[in-house]
């Protein structure tokens, strides 16, 4: 696995270039490239400036707090830190299994939640390259064009991702800052009403995934090469795997394969994940790069998140999805999809089985049973790992006697996929970049490789005027000799 | 889809990371409008929203409003606070953790097919941003200039609904 562009022989000599922060895409990030003299791109690297100061942020605090806190970390995805969280205090409080009606009633959740993120990445974030094309006019790289010119696309975009926050809201007690999950199980079952109200909707939620997934697959295939070829790398993949070898979002061991589909583990007890799983620092990042500590720091990275799941399963449980993962899996020929577009193909098929199995839970009579918690023994550290939208998320805590948190330690979906994110661009870079005179089209390129692993890189701060996106251009010296900032409200300016 | 009731007249839709320092500005006007209702029992015609950022969903929830006021934290406007009316703007601020309240109403207009209800921007001016950082004490007390002021604005709004566009 090359690493090859990581770092340049003489970068003193080249010209630098950095996209700051990454436009549609959570958060804050940075790209740099540097240019050498002959234009081609030497040296590529995604700088992110996030995830620090989270376990301080968490330390001193009493257990029974994480499922609620951990929300407050990140604006994007806080029930994937919250269901978490809540797996490792039922660790700390010794409860070994849940009651069925606690665990059905944070499957739900957590379908809810993955249904709403992805509709949202594909309706907002990413739909628009897809469509459009990455060339197209900056108009119709956004919501903005899709609305423009197909209305009832948008419509069904936001509506399923309202319906999913409806599933969060109804499971948690709230549209944020829930705390339906607490440490042993949850702290309210769902009414007769409640699964009435969100079975009205969810046989068109079922209809309208499975018209993106269309959409995707015919963009897709229409410029088949393109799509299989771009930023594709060969990598390893790790995802949560049910016992039976079923896709699987909230609990289950973990799978590893390697770039050819061969096991490198399976099933692993992610309570262990540390005896497996090490990361490594880079003096150019603040992410930690994590990897298979069997293969090493240079072959041992792996990618996360729809495509790394999609590839491990050994199918879906639910009809639909199954018939849509037989149709993705064919395009390896035997290996698994390397195409890192093809992200954006998985993340439909895990749309749709979310929404065949939010219809399904919904038939379930343990949403509305009475059992709600188990408790045991207090313990003292727990560890909880689920398959966040964006991919594997791990939490473990340490604490005292008192219940207070000692230690936290964090690896987030985006981190997991950090040395992949910039293996892609590494590839664009040099597909896209090499030789030609740089433009915005094609430093969008860049993004749109980022785009597809739908990173999280947020801080969810984000008053009003305090977002500009930043584009230096720096010479062989270092020297900043252009740069231009585009604002909050689109409006751009060259500020030197 | 059927979400909810019918939905009051009049939305206060704040938003916000309390965890953040000043960014907490939304959630905690929301807090104090929420507990002026408890309070008071007042307000009846006013829902009051918080969430952590503004997004495409939220252009169903200000479906069927007679006004809608946003509430968020700023960086570069006037101390304490401004207050604006917005418009509909297909404005290029679409990352997607940042959608500007003039887009929200874009997504209504091009969704629904008509135009959204009056809507106004409270902006009150922020400072810090760190991850467990108190909100300032500069910020409190534009907190507290901009909770009087939108109460004062809402709760005439309860007196003379048909006002909504000279709020």
């Amino acid at each position: 696995m090359t690493s090859a562009l990581e770092t340049a022989d003489n970068p003193q000599d080249m010209k630098r270039i950095v996209i700051e922060p990454l436009t549609r895409v959570e958060g804050h990030g940075k790209v740099t490239l540097l240019q050498g003299s002959n234009r081609s791109i030497q040296q590529a690297r995604l700088h992110i400036t996030e995830f620090r100061g989270f376990e301080k942020f968490i330390q001193g605090r009493p257990y029974w707090e994480l499922p609620v806190l951990v929300q407050r970390l990140c604006g994007i995805c806080p029930v994937s830190h919250h269901l978490a969280a809540a797996k490792a205090t039922d660790m700390i409080v010794g409860a070994s299994e849940l009651t069925p009606t606690a665990e059905k009633i944070r499957r739900l959740m957590h379908f809810g939640q993955t249904l709403q993120s992805h509709a949202l990445h594909f309706f907002h974030l990413c739909s628009p390259d897809l469509l459009f094309g990455f060339d197209d006019d900056i108009r119709h790289r956004n919501i903005v064009g899709i609305i423009e010119d197909s209305p009832e696309i948008a419509r069904q975009g936001v509506l399923l991702r309202k319906y999913g926050q409806e599933v969060i809201r109804i499971t948690s007690g709230k549209r944020i800052h829930g705390t339906g999950a607490i440490p042993g199980g949850i702290n309210k079952s769902l009414t007769q009403k409640e699964i009435r109200y969100l079975q009205g909707d969810i046989g068109q939620m079922i209809a309208w995934s499975q018209g993106a997934l269309e959409l995707l697959k015919k963009v897709f295939f229409e410029h088949y090469n393109y799509h299989l070829g771009f930023g594709s790398i060969e990598s390893n993949m790790m995802s949560m795997i049910r016992a039976d070898g079923a896709f699987e979002l909230y609990h289950g061991g973990l799978r590893a394969r390697d770039r050819n589909g061969e096991s490198i583990f399976d099933h692993n007890d992610y309570r262990n994940y540390d005896q497996y799983i090490r990361e490594s620092v880079k003096d150019w990042s603040y992410m930690k790069f994590p990897f298979i500590s069997a293969l090493g720091q240079e072959n041992g990275w792996y990618r996360v998140g729809p495509l790394a799941r999609v590839n491990n399963c050994d199918f879906f449980s639910t009809p639909l999805a199954e018939e849509a993962r037989k149709e993705f899996i064919a395009i390896g020929d035997g290996k698994p999809v390397q195409s890192t577009l093809g992200y954006h193909w998985a993340r439909l098929i895990e749309l749709l089985h979310c929404a065949e199995a939010i219809a399904e839970l919904l038939g379930d009579r343990d949403l509305v049973g009475k059992e709600l918690r188990n408790m045991g023994n207090l313990q003292s550290s727990g560890t909880g790992v689920i398959e966040a939208p964006r991919g594997t998320l791990f939490h473990h805590y340490e604490i005292d006697e008192l219940g207070i948190v000692t230690k936290a330690s964090l690896i987030v979906s985006t981190t997991n996929n950090n040395q992949a994110m910039n293996e892609s661009i590494r590839k664009v870079a040099n597909q896209y970049l090499d030789g030609h005179r740089l433009t915005e089209a094609l430093l969008n390129q860049v993004e749109v490789a980022i785009r597809a692993y739908d990173p999280c890189l947020s801080c969810a701060t984000h008053a009003i005027g305090k977002m500009p996106m930043e584009l230096n251009l720096c010479d062989d010296d270092g020297e900043l000799i252009d740069r231009l900032e585009k604002r909050a409200d689109g409006r751009i300016s060259r500020t030197i | 889809m059927s979400i909810r009731n019918t939905p009051a007249p009049v939305l206060v839709l704040t938003w916000g990371n309390p965890s953040r320092g000043d960014d907490a500005l939304g959630p905690a006007l929301y807090d104090l409008l929420v507990q002026h209702k408890s309070e008071t029992g007042e307000l009846d015609h006013v829902d009051v929203f918080t969430d952590f950022q503004l997004q495409i969903e939220h252009a169903v929830d200000i479906e069927k409003r007679q006004l809608v006021i946003f509430v968020d934290a700023g960086v570069t406007n006037p101390e304490p606070f401004s207050f604006q009316q917005l418009q509909p703007q297909r404005d290029d601020s679409f990352t997607s953790h940042a959608m500007s309240p003039a887009s929200v109403l874009a997504v209504y207009q091009q969704v629904k097919q008509e135009n959204p209800p009056p809507a106004f921007l409270l902006t009150i001016r922020a400072y810090e941003f760190g991850l467990g950082k108190e909100m300032s004490s500069h910020a409190r007390a534009n907190l507290e200039a901009a909770f009087s002021f939108i109460l004062t604005k809402i709760t005439r709004l309860g007196a003379e609904p048909q006002n909504t566009q000279t709020v």
